[in-house]
Parts: structure tokens; C-alpha cells; sequence
């Protein structure tokens, strides 16, 4: 496949950890506006796939196109971010001391350097802009609380909002519902949705119940690579995907 | 919008600030030349001094409270900053000095014509000038932690790791400015100046201008961080202290925003140094010795960390105290120091600024309304 069309492109990405292989050769396609849901056991580099695209990692060897041109393995993770690459963290990371409106501000997409914001002054399109994501997420009563008083699933929602805020191409989303209970799951499957209609968006996570409420194409990554792709079904009913994971 | 600026700092904690030093700046002028010396309320000259030396170290914690409270950065090397605007200053008081040195050059400092220097070494050129003293008391420590910062930061170094190599440096300066060929006056360092902008440096009107331009420095200086606190920047700084990596996957470049932390720090702590030298009358390397600026960290960790406010109450209270005890017990002077930095560390974690807010919080105020237990708005903002 040309990497021309596509929003992300992942060739012959391979990083080692002190002689673990954490990916092996993985290669993977994004087309714009589609979401996609990564499975695969512990230690089948979910989380490391994420952390070579964001910048966190460099890989060993391999390439890593955005749009087609960029190439993001010469990029650090402000960079990378800025270009319309987002993630959210399997543990709800938001600034604690801060509320969440604030939380909101700070995600907000605007220039980034420290000139810009010591000078910034909220205008009235990002207050209703954040107004939109509060309501989206359901934190309106909670804006001026601190977000380090939020519970977990709250957290989650408003990292979620923070990535809405951000308004990226792409958003990574590592176990969105990780230690969430069944009607959070639901609604932040229906939040995520939501957001595939304008953003693409790659999401990890184990809950079976929750990769088929997204009924979307899923990729199963194990010991490094692709193992099968396609809908949840057909690699379900995959013999090899049933030995290395579902089977478990 | 630079007033916007200053205004959006201008909270309840900063009011208070602002008018106890405009108390200062009213009372210590009217106590000391106008009251007479006979008079209880008479405020002596060296007691003037001393407020103004109390100053220019609430000035060097205010500096360390903006990267450490605010940043993360626990600078153990922040003196060096401070001495370095201390140098400048003194370098411009020593030209000042002009022939009314013990050997009379006109040009030559007298420790240059005792090592029988001929000629000024280039670095001296321009401290004749108040003017570009001054800024070098700006650029000098700016400049070398804008480079120092710009490597450490690049490289990713944090924590305790950073707190070492900064350190370092200013061991490394002490060593420096020790030696003779340095240039410096080595380690008698500079001093018996004579005059400030063509004032007698020792006369009650300049001692008095001196700490008025003290209280100046601080209650701006004050203005500019609890301003950049107030800001987006400023969140973006405390964002970085608790999880930088989340900042910079959000697309903030981390690194200049420390920098501009640091460097802004930097100057706030030579501008200190360069009021320190002309009250005290002295600047020797011994301002660099890795104690100085430990001893900073222990004055903001007393008044209470990431409070700007604490910061200068504890450096103005240890700093009493120091003075207390040096003159009265001074051999145990060093052990009490370092029972109150672990007795704050212990039991304070907060700084006395943390504890007055949990006594306000937790006693029945004024008239016998209790605040409800949870928190108050004092406690939301650390």
C-alpha cells in the first residue's frame, strides 16, 4: 500500500528493549477519519506502538509517515503533538492542582510557546468552545472543582475532553475504560464514536464488551506485529488469535 | 496590556504583600531620619542595613520559589546567581572608588595594582558606568543560566540529578572566583567602596535609598511572578512540576518554558546580589559556597513552599533569627537551622503559610461562624 492517502503509516517498526523485542516488524495503516481498535495481550506493544508515534520512543529501525510526508520518527513529542497527534494515557493523567475548566484551557488548541500564553487572554470562541467539550463530557457542574477531586471515571472523561480540546487528526487512546463501571463504559463508547465522525482515532484497550460496542475494524498486535485484522468477529473466530489471547 | 497583566496576579495574598512593604518603604525612611536618636521609636542605620540585607534575600527565596514551588526545580545552586549580580555590582562600586584607593591609581582596583596588573583586563571595561553595570547584573546570571539551562533541560535532566549539577556550579564559581588571576580580588573579594551615583555610600541618605530601592525591587519582582503565576503560562508551569511528560504531549515545549522559568529567576536573584553588596559593604566568593544557597532552600521551605508570599517570610524570619542567634549563641546557630529544616520537612510540609491556612480553616473565626470543614479557597490554590 502507498503511504499517499493514508493518515498514518507504520512500516517495518521495530524497537528493543535490552534485547526485548517490544515491536517486531509491525506495520499498520490509518486511513483519515477512521477509528480503529488495537487488541492483544500483555506485552504485545500496545503501548509501545503508541509511544513510537507520539515521539516518546524512537524506533530502532522502520517508518513512521503522518499524512503521508511527515515523518515522525525525526520529531520530538511537543512536535508531534502539534502537528494533530493526541493521547490519552491508560491512567487518567490530568493536571490535579488545577480545575477542570482550567484543564480545558491548557488542552485548548492555541500557539503553544511561552510568549503566547503569558499573554493570553480567553476570547469568546474558546470559552464556548469549552463550554461544548464540558457539556460533551458531562463536567459542566464540575468546572471549577480541582481535577485531582474528580473520580476516576471523571478523570477519564475529562482527559477525553482534553483531547477534543487539543482537536487533533489523530487520537491515540490507550484503555479509555480501564476501572470503569458498566454504564460509564457504555457512554464512553458512545463519546468515542462520537469523535470518530471528525477525528480518526486509534483505540487500545482489553474490554471485549467495549471493542464491540465500537464496532469498528480491530488490529490484534502480538509479541510485536500484526497477528490478524478485520472486523471483531472474523478475528475472533482467527485460530491463532483464539491461542495467543482469546483463548486465555 | 501590561497592566492586565500585573492585575491578574493581584489577588488577596498579593494586597497583603504590596502594602506591609509600602509600610517599609513609608516607616524605616521616617524612623531613621526623622526620629530622633534618642527617641524609642529611632530605627538605626544598621538596623536599616539589615532590613535591606533581609530584603535582598526575600528577593533570592522569592527567585528559588518560582522554579522550585512553581517549577519543580529545586536549584541548589541559586547563590551563584546572586553573587554573580553581587560581582557586577561590586565591580562598578570598586571603579567608582577612582584614585581614593590605598595606592591611588586612578584606573586599577588596588588588589590589580598589588599584583602589579598594568592594565585593566577587558571584563572591567564599562563598570565605570552605573548604567551598563546594571545590566550586566541582569545579563551576567541570566546569560549563564540560560545556557546551563538550556543544556540541562535539553538532556532531559530532572530532579535530584539537576538539584546536583546546579551544585556543582557553583562550587565550580567558587573555586573560580577564588583564585588571584581571576581578576576578582580573589578571596578577599571586592570591597571598601566609597560611593554609589556619587553618594556617599555610607551616609544615612543613601543607606535609607539603598533600602527603598530594595523594597522597590521586591514588591515588583513580587508583581512579575505572582503575574506569570496568574497567567496560562503560569499553569503551564505547575502542570510541568506535577507531570511534564502529559504537557508535552499536549504540544508545549517544555523545555522553553523552564527556561523561561529559570533564566527570569536567574536575573530576579542577581538583582538581589546587586543590592546585597552595596547595604553590606562586600562581595567575596564565599557568597558562592554550596551553603548559601542551600540555606535559600531551607528559607522557602520555612515559609512555605510555591507560595511567593512564604518565601519571603521565611527568609525574613530565618534570617532574624540567624542574626538572633549568631550574636547570642552562636555556636548552636548551625544545629537550630538544620532542626527547623527538618522539623518544616517533618511536620510542615506546607511552611508556616501551609499552617496559618489550615489554622484558619480548622478555628472558629471571627465571630464564632465556623469556616465547614473541606476546603476554603486558600487551600485550593497549593
Amino acid at each position: 500500500m502507498s503511504a499517499e492517502d493514508t493518515l498514518l503509516y507504520l512500516d517495518g517498526v521495530s524497537v528493543s528493549f535490552d534485547g526485548f523485542r517490544a515491536l517486531n516488524n509491525l506495520s499498520l495503516t490509518m486511513m483519515p477519519g477512521e477509528m480503529r481498535a488495537i487488541i492483544g495481550p500483555n506485552g504485545a506493544g500496545k503501548t509501545t506502538m503508541m509511544d513510537v508515534i507520539t515521539g516518546k520512543t524512537r524506533p530502532d529501525h522502520g517508518t513512521i509517515l503522518f499524512e503521508g510526508e511527515t515523518d515522525l520518527t525525526k520529531l520530538r513529542e511537543a512536535g508531534i503533538a502539534n502537528l494533530g497527534i493526541g493521547r490519552k494515557f491508560q491512567r487518567p493523567t490530568v493536571f490535579e492542582p488545577h480545575t477542570v475548566w482550567d484543564n480545558l484551557e491548557l488542552a485548548l488548541k492555541a500557539p503553544r510557546r511561552p510568549l503566547n500564553t503569558l499573554t493570553y487572554a480567553i476570547g469568546r470562541d474558546d470559552r464556548t468552545r469549552i463550554e461544548e467539550i464540558l457539556d460533551i463530557t458531562r463536567l459542566s457542574p464540575k468546572r471549577d472543582r480541582l481535577a485531582g477531586s474528580l473520580s476516576h471515571g471523571e478523570k477519564q472523561w475529562l482527559e477525553i475532553g482534553m483531547l477534543l480540546a487539543q482537536d487533533p487528526k489523530l487520537l491515540l487512546v490507550d484503555e479509555p475504560v480501564a476501572g470503569m463501571t458498566d454504564a460509564e463504559t457504555e457512554q464512553t463508547a458512545r463519546l468515542l464514536c462520537d469523535i470518530a465522525g471528525k477525528h480518526s482515532v486509534i483505540v487500545v484497550e482489553h474490554d471485549m464488551s467495549f471493542v464491540r460496542a465500537l464496532g469498528v475494524k480491530v488490529t490484534v498486535l502480538a509479541e510485536g506485529s500484526v497477528l490478524a485484522e478485520g472486523s471483531l468477529d472474523s478475528v475472533s473466530a482467527n485460530q491463532q488469535v483464539i491461542d495467543v489471547y482469546l483463548g486465555r | 496590556m501590561l497592566t492586565r497583566f500585573f492585575l491578574m496576579g493581584l489577588d488577596r495574598k498579593a494586597g497583603l504583600v504590596l502594602t506591609v512593604l509600602a509600610l517599609l518603604a513609608v516607616l524605616v525612611p521616617v524612623m531613621t531620619l526623622v526620629v530622633p536618636e534618642g527617641s524609642p521609636w529611632h530605627l538605626s542605620i544598621f538596623s536599616v542595613s539589615l532590613l535591606g540585607k533581609y530584603l535582598c534575600f526575600a528577593l533570592l527565596a522569592l527567585a528559588l520559589d518560582l522554579v522550585w514551588g512553581y517549577v519543580g526545580i529545586l536549584s541548589l545552586g541559586h547563590a551563584a546567581f546572586f553573587a554573580l549580580g553581587g560581582y557586577a555590582m561590586g565591580m562598578y562600586l570598586m571603579r567608582q572608588i577612582g584614585p581614593r584607593g590605598v595606592y591611588g591609581n586612578p584606573i586599577l582596583p588596588d588588589f590589580m595594582v598589588f599584583l602589579n596588573w598594568k592594565e585593566l583586563p577587558w571584563y572591567w571595561l564599562g563598570f565605570d558606568h552605573f548604567a551598563f553595570a546594571a545590566l550586566m547584573v541582569l545579563v551576567v546570571p541570566g546569560a549563564l543560566a540560560f545556557a546551563f539551562g538550556w543544556f540541562a533541560f535539553r538532556s532531559r535532566v530532572t530532579g535530584v540529578y539537576l538539584s546536583i549539577i546546579t551544585q556543582a556550579l557553583t562550587f565550580a564559581l567558587l573555586l573560580a572566583f577564588f583564585r588571584n588571576d581571576m581578576g576578582f580580588g580573589g578571596n578577599n573579594g571586592l570591597t571598601d567602596f566609597k560611593e554609589i551615583l556619587g553618594y556617599d555610600i555610607q551616609a544615612p541618605g543613601t543607606r535609607v535609598g539603598l533600602f527603598l530601592a530594595t523594597v522597590a525591587a521586591l514588591a515588583l519582582s513580587y508583581m512579575i511572578a505572582s503575574g506569570i503565576i496568574a497567567s496560562k503560562l503560569g499553569k503551564v508551569l505547575v502542570a510541568i512540576r506535577d507531570t511534564e511528560s502529559r504537557v508535552r504531549f499536549l504540544g508545549y515545549d517544555t523545555e522553553s518554558y523552564k527556561l523561561f522559568a529559570w533564566t527570569l529567576s536567574a536575573c530576579m536573584a542577581g538583582v538581589a546580589g546587586a543590592l546585597y553588596v552595596p547595604q553590606v559593604g562586600i562581595i567575596n566568593p564565599s557568597e558562592f559556597a554550596p551553603a548559601s544557597s542551600i540555606e535559600a532552600v531551607i528559607w522557602v521551605a520555612v515559609g512555605g513552599r510555591g507560595t511567593l508570599a512564604g518565601a519571603i517570610l521565611g527568609a525574613v524570619l530565618v534570617n532574624f533569627g540567624k542574626s538572633y542567634f549568631t550574636g547570642a549563641l552562636p555556636e548552636l546557630w548551625l544545629f537550630a537551622l538544620g532542626g527547623l529544616f527538618v522539623l518544616v520537612t517533618l511536620f510542615l510540609p506546607k511552611g508556616l503559610l501551609g499552617l496559618w491556612a489550615q489554622l484558619t480553616a480548622r478555628l472558629p473565626s471571627g465571630k464564632g461562624k465556623r469556616v465547614p470543614n473541606g476546603k476554603t479557597a486558600d487551600q485550593k490554590g497549593m
